[in-house]
C-alpha cells in the first residue's frame, strides 16, 4: 500500500521533474476503484497536493496550476511535433516578445535555422501574427542587445561553399582591436561586430573565429566578456550542438526555471531530425553521461517516452 | 500600369531565339529586329527565349548581346532581357560596390520592390555574386548611411493591409520629435522606417500632416545639399509615391546637358512591366509634354528606338 501511495505520489509530482506518468495514474483508477477510503487516505499523505480549510477538503491551488503544465508537456510535444517547423519557429519567437522567453530563443533560431528556414518562420510569423518578426523585435525589445537581434533575424546569410580567405583573416584582426578598445559593455552595440556577426555567411565567420583564435590565443568566446548575447550568437554559429547540449543541461539543472524546462522540448523537437546524434555526443562529452539517461532519470510518462523516441533511442 | 507592349499572338521562344540569331548574323546588326522581338516579350517570354537560345546556339543569348550591340543601346537591351531579380541584383551590386553618398539606387530598390521580389533579389544576389547583398552592403557604406541602408536592403515587411492608427499616431510624433531634434540618424527613426509595413508608413505620413501641418519631407529639407537627407526623403517618397520619385529623376536626367543615360535607362528597363505608365501620366502633368516627346528630343538612334518601345509608343 505504502508503495502504491509513494508511486501514484510520484506520477503526480510532475513540478518535481517533467511530466506526469500517465500509465500508473490509470492503473490505480482501476486498482482503486470503489474504494474511497484509499483515496481518502491518499489526499491526507499529500500535503503538497490537498489541503483543508477547516474541516472541507481541498486541492492547493499553486499545485493544480503547476500540475496543469505537466500534463500539457505531453500534449504540447505532440502538436509541436505535428507542427509545421516554420510555424514552430514563429510560435517560439513570438512567445519572446509578448510571454517574456528569455530573448536567447531568438539568437538560437536566427542562428541555428538555415537561410532557407529563418525565411519560413519569417513569413509564418506575418501569416500568424499581422506584423514582420523584425518590426516586433525592434518595437518591444528595447536593451542593449536590440540592434543585434534585428540585424540576426533580418539576415538571409549565403549559404555556398565560397569563403573569402583574406576577408576573414582581416575581419578577424579587426575584431580584436574592437575588443580591445571597448569597453565590454559597450561590445554589443559596436557598428563593426553588428555587421560581421549579422551579414556574414556561417562558413565566414566560422573561417574568422579560427583566424582570432590563431592571432589571440585564444577563442573569441573568451574575450567577449559577460556579453550574453554575444556569447550565445558565437556559439550558435560556430558551435550549435555545443550551445544545444547546454540548453538541454540548464533545463535539468535543480531549481530550473519554467522556460529553461521548456528548452527540453524545444532542443529536442526542433533538432530530432538535425543533429540530434551529434548533440548526444556532445553532451555525453561534455557533461560525463548520456542524454538519454538524464531524461529517463528526470522525466515521466509519455512526456518522457516522447523525448526518448525523438533523440532515437 | 505597365507600357510593355505584347502582341496578341506571340512566336514561339524558338522561332523568337532564331529571329535574334538572324539579326546577330552577318555584317552588322539589326537592331530594328532585336527591339521588335525583346521589346515587346515579357518577363517570362523573355526567359524562354534565353532558355531557346541557349539550348539551340549554346550560349547565352546576352553574350550575343553584348557582341552585337554598343554603347547606350547595348546597355539597356542587356539589363531589359536580365530576369528582374537579376536586373535588381546586378544594379544593387553596382550600387554597393561603388556606392556614394549621392547614390540612391539601393533605396529605390529596397523601397519599390514588394517584400517577396525584395527577397527574390537577395536570393539572386547570392547566385551571381557568392556573397549576400547585406555583406556588401554593409562593407561599403559608412556612417549614417549604413545604419540606414542595411535594414532597408535586409527588410521583410509584412504585407497585408492593416493599419493600427494609434501606432500611426504615436510613431508619427515620435518621428516629429527626432526631426525637431534633428536627430535624423535615430535609432527609432531607422526603427520606424526600416521595420513597418508600406501601409502602416503610408498611415503614419498622414498622421504626420494631419497633426504637424507639414508633409514629413517638407521637414526634411532642412539642408537641401544633405545626401543623408535626400535618402530620408527619397525613402519616404519611394514609400508612398513612387511613381512621382521615378518622374523626377527622370525628369532631372534628361534635363542635363547630355542626359543621364544610366538614370533613364535604369528606370525605363525597371518601370516597363510596373508603373511606368503612371509615370508618364505624371509627367506629362509636370512638364505638360509626353515623356516621349523629351525622350526624342535627347536620345537618338537605337537607344530612342528601345526606350520609345519599352514605353509604349513605337508603331509594333
Amino acid at each position: 500500500m505504502a508503495d502504491e501511495t509513494l508511486s501514484l505520489k510520484k506520477a503526480f509530482s510532475g513540478h518535481g521533474g517533467f511530466g506526469v506518468d500517465e500509465t500508473i495514474m490509470a492503473a490505480m483508477v482501476t486498482k482503486w476503484r470503489k474504494q474511497p477510503d484509499q483515496k481518502s487516505r491518499f489526499r491526507s499523505d499529500f500535503s503538497g497536493f490537498f489541503t483543508k480549510i477547516g474541516s472541507i477538503e481541498k486541492c492547493e491551488d499553486d499545485y493544480l496550476l503547476r500540475l496543469k503544465t505537466e500534463f500539457s508537456r505531453f500534449k504540447n510535444i505532440m502538436v509541436l511535433w505535428l507542427m509545421h517547423p516554420w510555424e514552430r519557429d514563429a510560435r517560439w519567437m513570438h512567445h519572446v516578445m509578448h510571454k517574456s522567453y528569455p530573448f536567447t530563443v531568438i539568437v538560437e533560431i536566427a542562428c541555428t535555422r538555415t537561410s532557407e528556414e529563418l525565411l519560413g518562420a519569417k513569413r509564418a510569423y506575418q501569416a500568424l501574427f499581422n506584423h514582420s518578426v523584425e518590426e516586433d523585435v525592434a518595437y518591444h525589445i528595447k536593451e542593449s542587445y536590440s540592434k543585434l537581434l534585428v540585424g540576426l533575424v533580418s539576415s538571409f546569410r549565403y549559404e555556398g561553399p565560397q569563403v573569402d580567405n583574406d576577408m576573414a583573416k582581416w575581419e578577424a584582426k579587426a575584431l580584436g582591436n574592437v575588443i580591445k578598445s571597448s569597453g565590454s559593455g559597450k561590445l554589443i552595440q559596436n557598428e563593426e561586430v553588428i555587421r560581421i556577426l549579422t551579414t556574414r555567411s556561417k562558413r565566414h565567420l566560422k573561417a574568422t573565429f579560427k583566424h582570432y583564435k590563431e592571432l589571440h590565443g585564444k577563442p573569441i568566446e573568451e574575450d567577449l566578456g559577460a556579453n550574453l548575447c554575444l556569447q550565445e550568437t558565437v556559439k550558435c554559429i560556430d558551435k550549435p550542438a555545443k550551445y544545444f547540449s547546454e540548453a538541454i543541461n540548464i533545463a535539468f539543472k535543480e531549481g530550473a526555471d519554467k522556460p529553461s524546462k521548456l528548452s527540453l522540448t524545444r532542443v529536442i523537437i526542433s533538432r530530432a531530425d538535425v543533429d540530434m546524434e551529434e548533440i548526444k555526443e556532445t553532451y555525453h562529452k561534455q557533461f560525463g553521461v548520456k542524454l538519454e539517461d538524464m531524461i529517463t532519470k528526470n522525466t515521466h510518462g509519455h512526456y518522457k517516452d516522447t523525448l526518448l523516441t525523438l533523440i532515437g533511442k | 500600369m505597365a507600357t510593355l507592349r505584347v502582341p496578341p499572338a506571340v512566336p514561339s521562344p524558338q522561332e523568337d531565339c532564331e529571329q535574334l540569331h538572324k539579326a546577330f548574323e552577318g555584317w552588322g546588326t539589326n537592331e530594328k529586329l532585336i527591339i521588335s522581338v525583346l521589346a515587346h516579350r515579357n518577363a517570362a517570354q523573355r526567359k524562354a527565349i534565353r532558355d531557346a537560345y541557349q539550348a539551340t546556339y549554346g550560349k547565352d543569348l546576352l553574350e550575343s548581346l553584348l557582341h552585337e550591340t554598343h554603347g547606350d543601346f547595348e546597355k539597356i537591351v542587356l539589363l531589359w532581357t536580365l530576369e528582374p531579380s537579376e536586373r535588381d541584383a546586378l544594379l544593387a551590386n553596382e550600387a554597393a560596390t561603388k556606392w556614394h553618398p549621392a547614390n540612391r539606387v539601393l533605396i529605390e530598390i529596397a523601397c519599390a520592390r514588394s517584400s517577396q521580389d525584395l527577397f527574390t533579389v537577395r536570393c539572386a544576389y547570392h547566385k551571381q555574386y557568392k556573397r549576400s547583398l547585406e555583406e556588401d552592403v554593409a562593407a561599403h557604406t559608412k556612417a549614417d548611411f549604413r545604419k540606414l541602408l542595411l535594414p532597408l536592403v535586409s527588410a521583410y515587411r509584412y504585407e497585408g493591409e492593416e493599419v493600427n492608427m494609434h501606432l500611426a499616431k504615436s510613431e508619427a510624433k515620435l518621428l516629429h520629435d527626432k526631426i525637431s531634434d534633428k536627430a535624423y540618424s535615430d535609432e527609432e527613426v531607422i526603427r520606424v522606417l526600416t521595420t513597418r509595413s508600406k501601409p502602416q508608413l503610408i498611415a503614419t505620413f498622414n498622421q504626420y500632416n494631419n497633426e504637424f501641418g507639414n508633409p514629413i519631407n517638407k521637414d526634411l529639407k532642412s539642408d537641401p545639399k544633405d545626401d543623408y537627407l535626400a535618402a530620408l526623403r527619397a525613402v519616404v517618397r519611394l514609400i508612398c509615391c513612387p511613381e512621382k520619385y521615378f518622374e523626377k529623376v527622370i525628369r532631372l536626367s534628361l534635363n542635363k546637358i547630355g542626359t543621364d543615360e544610366t538614370a533613364l535607362t535604369r528606370i525605363v528597363a525597371t518601370r516597363a512591366e510596373v508603373d511606368l505608365k503612371l509615370i508618364k501620366e505624371v509627367y506629362q502633368s509636370r512638364n505638360s509634354v509626353p515623356l516621349e516627346n523629351a525622350v526624342k528630343h535627347d536620345t537618338h538612334r537605337h537607344y530612342e528606338d528601345m526606350l520609345l518601345a519599352l514605353l509604349g509608343s513605337d508603331q509594333n
